[in-house]
């Protein structure tokens, strides 16, 4: 395999007596989507802030393309390439669709001490705005404001200003969230689309987004990895099909 | 958009025009009200930057050294910055009553107005207001073309959302420290601007309750809109200096009028007068 571009080891995060994330060791290939799964409670979203950077792991190490950065802030993370999606959508909802995305832009364009010319006709945050926006099907509402979207909008608005910023690595946590079947149905589609372009950390609760799009998978119950390998493997590991996949008659 | 532009163009420019008025009718009492509501104006655009497009509650805005209290304040935020601005211009205040050799409490007068040479003599009510309109232009220029840069939608984009603007990877924290610090700037030549309209400072510029009054005025004119505080201004005053006269009391019937205005427009006088009814929040 591939070296990896992600790698944690012994990830710890405890909430007072409650052990979050205990010992999380995972290993992501470049390009590869590597799915998160597990009942809630397990741990899933805590440990992707403590990738990207929100949450300070207790102990242990996460190396990102050859460098430790468990001690870096988001904003640094984020600089480097790792970019995330909320699983409550987390967009700037007075601006417009094209706008939102368009700070995703300026987010990566060098500093922003710069206070004369005007942004909103800034060809250069403008025009590959426009065109993330595409890539998740919203062309047509860029200059909507962005509270006015539907929710699958703006599910799909916040995953276009994760790729605006260029990610080596996204962190997307539950990108159905919410989402009817058709919706859910698209994102996957899109996802797909996306494949291979970037490593993608992937927390999900919908079984069928997961199997259709994972190379890998990990699982996670009370905060432990019980099990990590391809999706044949997870289907097929015992303990998984007690622990968590069981549970829905699977 | 264009008719907006128009009017508040027409208003501002007729501004120019409050001397000569003030002359041809023998009231030269409102060439001074007039540059008093410049200089305000002044200052309650500087807190319109970073109240009403930051997000940013500033109760030391009175108080100058922005660089260090902005550097301590900007740590914490919501409540916790409210106060600890509100600390820290009381903290000003108080070292400013204990400073004798400056008047202490009494204030300081000072004997004469700052001396720019022949060409801009601030002695003359006139020169001094015309000095104040341009200055007062001169900071909503800068300032729109601040909102609408690159700067200026990184600042809104901390207000509506900070965990985001972060998560996108800007180190938010130097940003708003520049705001806070230019806007602090501007204050204090507004500050100095008074300080030669009165001929007299006192602590009691640097209470709390005076950047209370910036606010209100900000609030009043219309949050995040630059050119509203300016109006903000306007109306407060004139409403101090039309109240007073009646009763002692002015400030409860301003009260209820500036309740009055927040609850009907939550872009104040900007938004009841200059703005279409297509935007609500």
């Amino acid at each position: 395999m591939a070296e990896a571009l992600l790698e944690t080891a012994g990830l710890t995060k405890r909430f007072g007596g409650l052990v979050a994330t205990g010992d999380v060791s995972l290993s992501i290939a470049p390009g590869e989507i590597h799915a998160v799964i597990g009942p809630n409670g397990a741990g899933k979203t805590t440990l992707i802030g403590q990738l990207s950077g929100e949450l300070t792991p207790d102990s242990g190490a996460i190396r990102f393309a050859g460098a430790e950065i468990s001690r870096l802030g988001p904003a640094r993370r984020a600089a480097l390439g790792i970019a995330r999606s909320f699983q409550i959508t987390s967009i700037f909802r007075e601006f417009t669709a094209l706008d939102n995305v368009a700070l995703a832009i300026q987010a990566r364009a060098g500093h922003s001490f710069r206070f004369w010319r005007a942004a909103r006709r800034d060809a250069r945050l403008r025009d590959p705005a426009f065109a993330a926006l595409g890539v998740v099907g919203l062309a047509g509402r860029a200059e909507l404001v962005a509270g006015s979207l539907s929710h699958g909008e703006r599910r799909a608005l916040e995953l276009a200003m994760a790729l605006a910023t260029a990610p080596r690595l996204l962190l997307l946590d539950e990108p159905t969230a919410g989402m009817g079947p058709e919706e859910s149905a698209s994102m996957v589609r899109l996802l797909a689309g996306l494949k291979g372009r970037f490593s993608i950390v992937l927390v999900e609760h919908d079984m069928d987004a997961v199997f259709a799009l994972a190379d890998r998978i990990t699982v996670m119950v009370y905060g432990r990895v019980i099990a990590s390998g391809t999706p044949a493997v997870i289907r097929a590991d015992p303990e998984v099909r007690r622990a968590y996949l069981g549970e829905e008659g699977g | 958009m264009s008719g907006r532009y128009v009017a508040i163009c027409v208003a501002l420019a007729a501004l120019a025009l409050v001397p000569a008025v003030a002359t041809v009718a023998d009231a030269p009492f409102y060439t001074g009200l007039f540059a008093r509501i410049m200089v305000f104006a002044i200052a309650a655009v500087s807190l319109d930057l970073i109240l009403g497009y930051g997000g940013l509650v500033s109760f030391g805005h009175a108080a100058l050294a922005a660089l260090v209290i902005g550097f301590v304040s900007l740590r914490t935020s919501g409540v916790y910055f409210i106060m600890i601005t509100l600390a820290f211009g009381q903290m000003v205040y108080f070292v400013a009553i204990g400073l004798n050799e400056y008047g202490g409490d009494d204030g300081l007068n000072i004997a004469r107005h700052s001396d720019f040479g022949a060409a801009l003599n601030l002695d003359r009510p006139v020169v001094f207001y015309y000095f104040a309109y341009g200055l007062l232009l001169l900071f909503l220029f800068l300032g729109n073309r601040i909102v609408q840069s690159r700067f200026g939608m990184l600042l809104q984009g901390v207000k509506s959302n900070e965990r985001r603007m972060i998560a996108l990877g800007f180190p938010t924290f130097r940003y708003k420290l520049t705001a806070f610090v230019m806007a602090g700037a501007v204050c204090g030549i507004a500050g100095a601007l008074f300080a030669n309209l009165t001929l007299f400072v006192s602590p009691s510029i640097m209470h709390w309750t005076r950047s209370g009054e910036i606010m209100m005025m900000v609030i009043l004119g219309g949050l995040g809109s630059l050119v509203g505080p300016v109006f903000g201004a306007a109306a407060y005053l004139i409403l101090e200096s039309v109240l007073s006269r009646l009763t002692e009391h002015w400030q409860a019937v301003l009260g209820p009028i500036l309740i009055l205005v927040v609850l009907f427009s939550k872009t104040g006088l900007y938004g009841i007068f200059a703005l279409p009814r297509r935007r609500s929040g």
